[in-house]
This record gives structure tokens, sequence and C-alpha cells, in this order.
């Protein structure tokens, strides 16, 4: 077994070795040994439905989006009440919490200075998808 | 909803119209600088050819259909069969609504669904729900009503597999729809259209003929060629362009595990500039040992190009074609072979993983160049929404 450093072509190839070498005591964690955590599979349920979009702007702070954060948009999920979506409204993408209650329909921010839309019924409006995982880079904020 | 149109490669004329710019008044191939002033009237909404976003939605339609149902063909970028045969406690018509509507909300992208008992009738079940049935964009042939409904619905030129001849040979001799032809005689259409026209016929008769194909035919042929962005006159912006499509028809190989022995390589002017000198010129190559290494790939086909090569003119197009193609694994080495053929392969592996992770073309032999003058036109490129980290929708909240 043997992984080829890439940037060894010409002279000698260096093993990069994922075995045990075989002179000495083998590994006792050789019989334990899992495979790599794979992001793709812990983040996301159902690929040929999540689509990756980037966020700017303040309005959703508190819900954990900052400006640049990275969200991944599951659209197999069907959008509930209180569930962060991204939305189009009057042709133009926005993110936000959505609200269905008795007093009406709502996108929420989640930002005290920004006001929540009432959507009514002139506005074209549809729910694009369901915001299902936020990735922040720690060092940006 | 604004109409939009999508560009052939190198920005030549539309090759897609949506439903608003169709009413505009644009027509199927129309070339581009004839459209120009029905887009600026209509605010027509106008994109280069994209076919990395393409490919990657084409994927998650497929991937959604194949959850459906495990017996599916993919039949081109936007079409695909999928078998209900055994699935017969299933309501067809109630299935066909919600994998419409689940592939609508997983991917956004609208579909037509055709259900029918052989792929033929289901071809034109589709075709039918796309003119009449828009609303629910799915018919269903249950029975033989509907079915002689949608034939006689259907002109024979409209029929899949039905080409411009044949079209005039048989309304020549009085089968104007598909109806007509159901009801035609066989021996006339073995005499005249051969077993294919007899295949055909029986599958508007509801008898299954088409062969299912789960996975694609491994491909004969193999080609890049590509109109140049503007015409171009020097053997060194040839040498460019001819090697990097040998780059990529290696790349196209290795991701088969194939390797060819034939190669074909053509230069061609325009041949629709009538007052200019024209020339066409190809060459075939058989080569020493079939191989998909680039590098390899890349000097035969600039033999090939010195070969063909006249100065003199403008140049509109380019190609590299290989043929005669074999599983990797079967390879039969020459006895007087002097290619180091482990090292290509370790230097190759080496490339395709560096791309792979870096960007395609990002390692590359430098005769394939950096400017790309050459390049195709696609001024009018939306961004690669699906595959590009750094192309993704930005949303400002």
């Amino acid at each position: 077994m043997i992984g080829i450093g890439i940037f060894n072509i010409k002279s000698k190839v260096l093993p990069i070795i994922n075995t045990p070498i075989p002179a000495g005591f083998p590994s006792p964690a050789a019989d334990y040994i899992e495979e790599t955590i794979d992001l793709n599979h812990l983040l996301i349920k159902n690929p040929s439905a999540t689509f990756f979009v980037r966020v700017e702007g303040e309005s959703m702070i508190e819900a954990f989006i900052p400006p640049k954060a990275l969200l991944l948009v599951d659209k197999s999920i069907n959008a509930s009440s209180g569930h962060i979506v991204v939305a189009v409204l009057n042709g133009e993408f926005t993110v936000k919490r959505l609200l269905i209650t008795q007093a009406g329909t709502f996108l929420t921010p989640a930002n005290p200075k920004y006001k929540p839309i009432r959507i009514t019924e002139e506005m074209n409006f549809q729910v694009w998808g369901v915001v299902s995982k936020v990735i922040i880079d720690s060092l940006d904020i | 909803m604004k109409p939009v149109i999508v560009l052939s490669n190198n920005d030549g004329c539309a090759i897609a119209r949506s439903e608003e710019a169709k009413e505009a008044g644009i027509d199927m191939g129309m070339p581009f600088f004839l459209i120009e002033e029905i887009i600026r009237q209509h605010k027509v909404a106008v994109f280069s050819s994209n076919y990395t976003l393409y490919g990657d939605m084409s994927s998650r339609v497929m991937e959604t259909l194949g959850k459906f149902c495990p017996s599916i063909e993919h039949y081109s970028i936007d079409e695909a069969f999928l078998d209900f045969s055994e699935m017969k406690y299933e309501d067809l018509y109630q299935l066909g609504l919600r994998i419409r509507k689940t592939v609508t909300q997983h991917t956004g992208i609208p579909v037509t669904i055709g259900i029918a008992p052989t792929k033929t009738l289901a071809k034109m079940a589709n075709r039918y729900a796309k003119k009449t049935k828009k609303a629910s964009g799915m018919h269903y042939l249950k029975d033989q009503q509907l079915i002689d409904e949608v034939l006689e619905y259907t002109k024979v030129g409209d029929i899949w597999g039905i080409g411009k001849q044949y079209e005039k040979l048989l309304l020549r001799n009085g089968f104007k729809t598909a109806f007509d032809l159901t009801k035609a005689n066989d021996e006339w259409i073995r005499k005249n259209m051969s077993v294919v026209g007899q295949r055909m016929i029986n599958e508007l008769r509801g008898t299954p003929c088409i062969k299912w194909e789960d996975e694609p035919p491994p491909k004969k042929g193999i080609c890049t060629s590509r109109s140049f962005g503007k015409l171009v006159t020097s053997k060194q912006h040839l040498q460019e362009a001819i090697s990097n499509y040998a780059s990529t028809v290696s790349l196209k190989l290795r991701k088969q595990h194939c390797c060819a022995k034939q190669m074909h390589v053509f230069i061609q002017t325009n041949p629709f500039k009538t007052d200019e000198k024209q020339y066409f010129r190809s060459v075939d190559m058989q080569l020493p040992v079939a191989t998909n290494s680039a590098n390899e790939l890349i000097q035969h086909a600039l033999r090939g190009l010195d070969i063909i090569f006249l100065p003199g003119f403008k140049y509109l197009k380019a190609g590299v074609i290989v043929n005669d193609i074999i599983p990797e694994d079967q390879l039969q080495i020459g006895m007087f072979d002097t290619v180091d053929r482990d090292r290509n392969k370790i230097v190759m592996t080496t490339l395709d993983s560096v791309n792979k992770s870096f960007g395609r073309d990002l390692l590359r032999f430098a005769i394939q160049g950096y400017e790309k003058k050459w390049k195709l036109k696609a001024s009018y490129l939306s961004q690669r929404y699906t595959t590009n980290v750094n192309e993704l929708l930005s949303i400002k909240i």
C-alpha cells in the first residue's frame, strides 16, 4: 500500500506509508482503525438536493449566520414555520426565518436592527429551500 | 417571466430558448447577430453554454429519478427512461405526479413525463404532455383508447427515430400520422425501412422492441473539436489548440479507463466566408501502442498537425478524434516499444490528482500555453453555481 507523494514525479517516489512497518511489534490499534470522518456524509443528507450559497450582511447574525457564512440549503426538506429559509421575494434572494402564524406569514430577521417582512398577496414569494447547515470560518469573526 | 436563451459554443447561435423567448420570435439555431435587435427590445437574458453547470444539474435530476426506480437509462443530458414494468400494483399516474413534484422541489428543474408500454410511445406521450398538458406536465397512456388518441395527434415526422428522409417517404405513401403507420403493411415497412422501421412499428403497436440500456454502450470514438473565438493564422496558436484538445481527449480516455489506438486530426477554414481561400485537411494516424497518456497523445497530434498544416489560411476550427478504443487492461505492448509506460502512468495519475484538487488544467504541458488567444468566445457565461466554491450564489441579507 503506497500513497504516491505528488511532488516527487521525476526522481524517487516518496511513499506515504499508511500501514505499520512490517518489522517490529504490530500496532495494537490496527484492528480498530475506522474510516476517516467524511464531512460530506456528516453535513449532507441528500446530495442531489443540497446547494451551497454564501451570505453577505448582518440581518441573521443572532441566528448564528454572520457575514461570509456558507449555507447548505436542502431543497428536499418541506419548509415549515420556524425554519430558516432561502426565499425568493419579488425576484430577489434572501435568507430569513419563516414564521407562519394566524396573523399571517412573515420573513423574520435575527437582528433587532431589521424589521420582519409580512408576506402579502401582491408579493411574488417562494421558498427556495431550507437552510440545513451553517458553516462559519471562526477566524473571520 | 423574462425570456431566456442559451448560445452555442463560441456564442454563435441560439440553441435553447424559453417559452417566452420563442414567443419573442427567436428561432432555433438563429445566428446571434440576427437576433441582437430582438434581445434589446424584449430584454432577453442571454447566456453562453455552461456545460459544467448543466452537467451537474443533470446528474442531480438523474439521481433523484433513480430513487423512484432501480432500472433507469440515462438517454441524454436531459432525458431518461425509467422501467416500471415490475411495479404492477403501483398507480402509475400518481407515481408520475409524485416524481415530477419531487424533481421540481429537489432540483428546481421542471420535467415532463410520458408513461406508456414502449419507449417510442413514452417519448410520444411525453411530447403530447409538453404540448397539451402544461398544468400536470405528464401523460399516461393507460389504455388503447388513450394510445390511439396520441398516435393520431402525432405526425409521422415527429415520431422518435423518423428523420427527414423517412418522413418524405411516408408522406409520399399516404401516412400522415403515427396512427396511420400502425396500420401499415409489415412487408412494405421491412422493404422500405428495414428492420429498424419494423421495430419502430411494433413499438407503436405496444410491443417493446428497443433494447434497454442500463449502462451507456462503450464509446466508439472520443472527439474534442471547437471553433476558435476568432480566426487563427499562426501555427503556434494551432499547436496550442491542438495540444489542448489532445489533452482533453486523453483525460476523457483516462476517466473511462480506456486507451486509443487511432487518432484523427483536422483543421479547417470558415466555409461560410466564401470570399476567402478555403482549406480543409485531416490525417489519420495509427498509434504504435494504444495509449491514454497526455504526453504521447499530444506528441502524435502535433505530428499530425505538421503533416496537414499549410500557412496562409485563416483557420476557424480544429479537432482531435481518437478511435479504436480498448480497455486499459487489455493493452498490447509492441515488441520495440521504448516508451516508459509505468512512468507515464505515474505522471498521469499525479497530473489528474493535482488537477482534481486544484482546478482543471492547472498542471499542464508547456505547449498547451496560457493565453489561449484562440479560445472560445463565451461572453455571457453564467456562474458555475453548484460546482465551484468561488462562484456560489451570494445572497445579501
